[in-house]
């Protein structure tokens, strides 16, 4: 009696009105009017984005040339002419973070996409095919995993040696047993729903399930760990210059331009600052973006 | 005449949803508990019931509800007006609770002897070895067979209706005048829901304690309790002795809820559901808050609201309905 | 519990014969040949067949991994190629600063971590919040080693209140600790306010504060009695991060620590020292993520009675 009961009391709600329904349109505008009530994800989405122009254009803009030293203005603190100062070779900051951006946010990018191509392609295949394939592909990167982040990127980079390439590799092998670990389990759980189920009863190609049903199924979980995990790269690939296995000294980039500045720090201060302030500020935008994206996108996701 | 334990008169609670905005969970609700009786508060999810039960814990710690108006007089004194340590001398000493889901309202993480005599010493000055024994007297009162194994047991080693026993066991432990039981059969296995039942039956004649019943279940009021409040929409909408309530339903909604009630041997092969559901409150329709369900209501009912008023000739019978007394009312019952 | 024990550790074993294979794969995993590139650009053939014999590359591979593990569990790690000294010498004078400075960050970062998470979850919403948790996301967002960078000169060359370098005096492992734990310290605190706040919602809080009880111990013996077993968890992968703070902090802090020695090495491309400087490290790591998981145990009796 009191399970008929209880379903007659307990019928859901009604929603009557067309617009909730979740068509692609409408979940994109839900979407886009959540996300913009987390300010400190539209804040930093802005700042990313301005970021991301002045890298691109930074050598049709900056005021000086970021390579040509000035020796009558060498270690000089902000002025009129040089707003960020001068380096140990009279060489503007201002231009050299500019242009340092460049470097700086290819490297973390690159490193990352192509991390998280290789790992979601693992986790793809050992969520879906489970077996002999996952338990390698796992067990992989369970091994990367006992590496701690950035002593794996150390340890690549002490086998093939510094340089930006190499810290792209480094930085990118890290990247993949997160990614591979987080596409596989949500392979899993779509791999169990019904659509899938159903698009194989009708016969459909593995492959063609992968990419056309589980695939987008899982790109929630992915656009907000790509996120979070370019701020990772970000540290990593400054954490590897200012030691100094990254690119070569003379070239412009964040975590090089701190490295060199470490042995200025009691005359020169503001080559500590600029540098630093830059790294910090754009990982946090980075992880701003990321934390207001997995709320608004993925609340299960923590 | 019995002596009377409590006197919920007025009672108001709202939610804030927003900065300013609010909406009210709870609205005017009136209705008092003798001591030693078993009242049934009826209604489906959403009305109300639940939050007038934590009105009168004062647990809203964890959320944005308050009591807005109203008193809450427990014993001849306003639980409305005391303080939050006042409050809690209370809570668990003189008013219990026991909840929806025995499983979940125990802490996975500590075993049961601890989470009862913390229980136990928390509103009594005794020794942990003392409370221990009182602990274990507990879990026998309420039929658990072997105390001892139960008492150093972590809750996922118990059943639902093990748990439940527990959870009943850590209400007792204080001896409280009332007791508060929250949907305490809904998760549980229907022979064991029989079991629960008749335990808290026995507690009420062992130990002269109210309960306050709440359940959407017709089935538990009609097999526990004496009197019966059907809550609709954060409002009463009707008071009745259970006999009276069964036998001759005046509110359309109390209509509603017992006819879908399936009965043995009636033939009936679908069963009469209510059209519709809870109206949100957020936007809660004017006038009766029942009337866009209803299948007899007119202008007047989607205009004024109803007053909850005494029925005529009943005993201290009340209902809030436009129409009551009315052809049409009567007509639903057959 | 025993068996839960015992599992755990059997299935570490493989892990780490794996990662001693890895890292004995190591030099064998150096593009071209790794005698020439150890021995530097402008080395004659005279010393890089010198290279070549220190390093047993010339034995057969299987020769050179039975070697290997042999050395691996009599401690004989070979000799280091920059002062001869046995990689064993090399190591342990730099063991201890370096495991002071994890343990004192593990202390500070769980402590301060901890009861940032508990304060942001029990005043959610609140400015209390709001100032936990720009602390924790600065504190990831920060490089360490600029951190330690603007510690010294804010400390060190302002103030003139503690040194800027070496392990010396208790001042000295103030900047490097700190330098070190505030990332971990970050990722606690946000850990344990989203699990906190999980918990808070739970049923069994509701019957904590029927009882009676307080919100103090509600909050305590309750809700984070739960989410200690998700913090544990979380504390644990995080030594990790820990260890590569080392790296950082002693460079910074010119501290002569493992982590030190390891670029240093790097730099020098004394091999053996760093095969057997990773070696520890990823054992570390295995050890600590092994008593997590004890300890994991310890504290859910759900795994406990399994």
């Amino acid at each position: 009696m009191s399970e008929e009961t209880a379903k007659v009391l307990d019928q859901e709600p009604l929603y009557a009105d067309a617009e909730a329904l979740p068509t692609a349109q409408n979940r994109v505008k839900a979407f886009i009017k959540k996300f913009s009530k987390r300010k400190a994800a539209l804040v930093s989405l802005v700042f990313l984005v301005a970021l991301i122009v002045v890298a691109v254009i930074s050598p049709y803009i900056v005021p000086y040339d970021p390579a040509a030293p000035d020796y009558s203005h060498m270690l000089e603190g902000p002025t009129a002419q040089h707003i960020l100062g001068t380096d140990e070779f009279g060489r503007d900051v201002l231009s050299r973070v500019m242009v340092g951006a460049r470097l700086s946010l290819f490297c973390a990018l690159s490193a990352v996409v192509v991390g998280t191509f290789l790992g979601t392609v693992l986790g793809l295949l050992a969520g879906y095919y489970g077996g002999i394939l996952e338990s390698l592909i796992m067990r992989g990167s369970d091994v990367l995993f006992a590496f701690p982040d950035i002593l794996l990127a150390i340890a690549i980079v002490a086998i093939i040696g510094p340089g930006t390439v190499n810290v792209i590799i480094a930085v990118a092998v890290f990247t993949v047993p997160s990614f591979a670990r987080i596409m596989r389990s949500a392979t899993i759980q779509v791999k169990g729903s019904l659509y899938v189920e159903v698009a194989r009863s009708l016969g459909c190609p593995d492959r063609r399930i992968l990419w056309t049903h589980i695939f987008p199924g899982t790109i929630q979980s992915m656009i907000v760990n790509f996120t979070m995990r370019i701020g990772t790269a970000i540290l990593a690939a400054a954490s590897l210059s200012f030691l100094g296995y990254g690119a070569d000294v003379t070239v412009p980039e964040w975590g090089s331009m701190l490295s060199t500045a470490r042995n200025y720090m009691t005359t020169a201060p503001h080559l500590v600052y600029v540098p630093g302030v830059l790294i910090f500020l754009t990982v946090l935008a980075f992880n701003l973006l990321g934390d207001g994206l997995r709320d608004t996108l993925d609340p299960k996701l923590k | 005449m019995a002596e009377r334990l409590l006197d919920v008169t007025g009672l108001t609670t709202t939610f804030r949803t927003g900065k300013k905005t609010s909406v009210t969970a709870v609205n005017n609700v009136t209705f008092s508990l003798d001591r030693g009786e078993i009242l049934g508060l009826v209604g489906e999810s959403g009305c109300g019931k639940s939050v007038t039960s934590l009105s009168i814990m004062g647990l809203f710690e964890d959320t944005a509800g308050k009591v807005a108006s109203g008193s809450i007089v427990f014993d001849g004194e306003d639980l409305t007006k005391l303080t939050t340590k006042q409050m809690r001398s209370i809570r668990g000493k003189r008013i219990s609770m026991i909840f929806q889901n025995p499983m979940s309202s125990l802490n996975s993480c500590m075993r049961v002897e601890a989470q009862l005599i913390e229980a136990i010493r928390l509103h009594n000055d005794v020794s942990k070895s003392e409370a221990r024994q009182r602990a274990s007297k507990m879990l026998s009162a309420v039929g658990i067979p072997d105390p001892e194994q139960t008492l150093r047991s972590y809750p996922h080693q118990l059943s639902g209706g093990m748990s439940q026993r527990v959870m009943i066991a850590m209400a007792l432990c204080c001896e409280p005048e009332m007791m508060i039981a929250d949907e305490p059969t809904t998760a549980l296995d229907v022979t064991i829901q029989a079991q629960i039942l008749e335990l808290m039956k026995d507690i009420r004649s062992r130990n002269n304690t109210s309960i306050l019943l709440i359940t959407h279940d017709l089935g538990v009021v009609a097999e526990m309790c004496s009197r019966a409040l059907v809550m609709y929409a954060g409002r009463i909408v009707e008071e009745a002795s259970v006999e009276e309530l069964f036998a001759s339903p005046i509110h359309p909604y109390t209509v509603g809820l017992i006819a879908s009630v399936p009965k043995l041997g009636s033939g009936v092969t679908s069963l009469p559901s209510i059209p519709g559901s809870v109206p949100d409150l957020s936007a809660m329709p004017q006038g009766c808050k029942f009337a866009p369900r209803c299948k007899y209501a007119q202008a007047v009912c989607r205009q004024t609201e109803p007053e909850l008023a005494p029925v005529p000739g009943g005993n201290g019978r009340k209902c809030r309905c436009h129409l009551f007394g009315k052809e049409e009312g009567k007509e639903a019952q057959a | 519990m025993l068996r839960y024990a015992v599992k755990r550790i059997l299935s570490a074993i493989p892990l780490l014969l794996v990662i001693s294979l890895l890292i004995f794969m190591f030099i064998h995993l150096i593009p071209g040949d790794p005698a020439r590139i150890i021995a530097g650009k402008e080395a004659t053939s005279y010393e890089i067949e010198n290279v070549r014999e220190q390093l047993g590359l010339n034995e057969p591979l299987l020769k050179q991994y039975g070697i290997y593990m042999a050395g691996l569990l009599t401690l004989d790690l070979g000799n280091s190629i920059r002062n001869g000294a046995t990689v064993f010498d090399t190591i342990a004078p730099r063991f201890v600063p370096t495991i002071q400075l994890t343990l004192l960050a593990m202390l500070w970062a769980t402590l301060l971590g901890t009861l940032l998470g508990i304060m942001a979850a029990v005043r959610r919403g609140k400015t209390l919040d709001y100032v936990s948790m720009i602390i924790a996301i600065s504190g990831i967002s920060a490089p360490s080693f600029w951190l330690g960078l603007m510690l010294i000169q804010l400390f060190c060359v302002k103030l003139g209140w503690l040194p800027v370098s070496g392990l010396t005096t208790w001042k000295s492992y103030i900047l490097p600790s700190f330098t070190m734990g505030c990332g971990v310290m970050a990722i606690i605190a946000r850990f344990t306010r989203s699990s906190m706040l999980e918990n808070l919602k739970e049923d069994y809080i509701r019957t904590a504060r029927a009882k009676g009880l307080g919100e103090f111990f509600v909050i305590l013996r309750h809700a984070y009695k739960n989410s200690l077993i998700q913090v544990v968890t979380v504390t644990g992968l995080q030594i990790g991060g820990l260890l590569t703070g080392s790296v950082m902090a002693e460079t910074v802090f010119s501290i002569n620590g493992l982590g030190r020695l390891l670029v240093d090495s790097i730099g020098f491309r004394d091999y053996k020292v760093v095969q057997a400087l990773l070696l520890f490290f990823s054992l570390e790591y295995i050890v600590i993520n092994l008593i997590v998981d004890l300890l994991y145990g310890v504290l859910d009796p759900k795994v406990r009675y399994d």
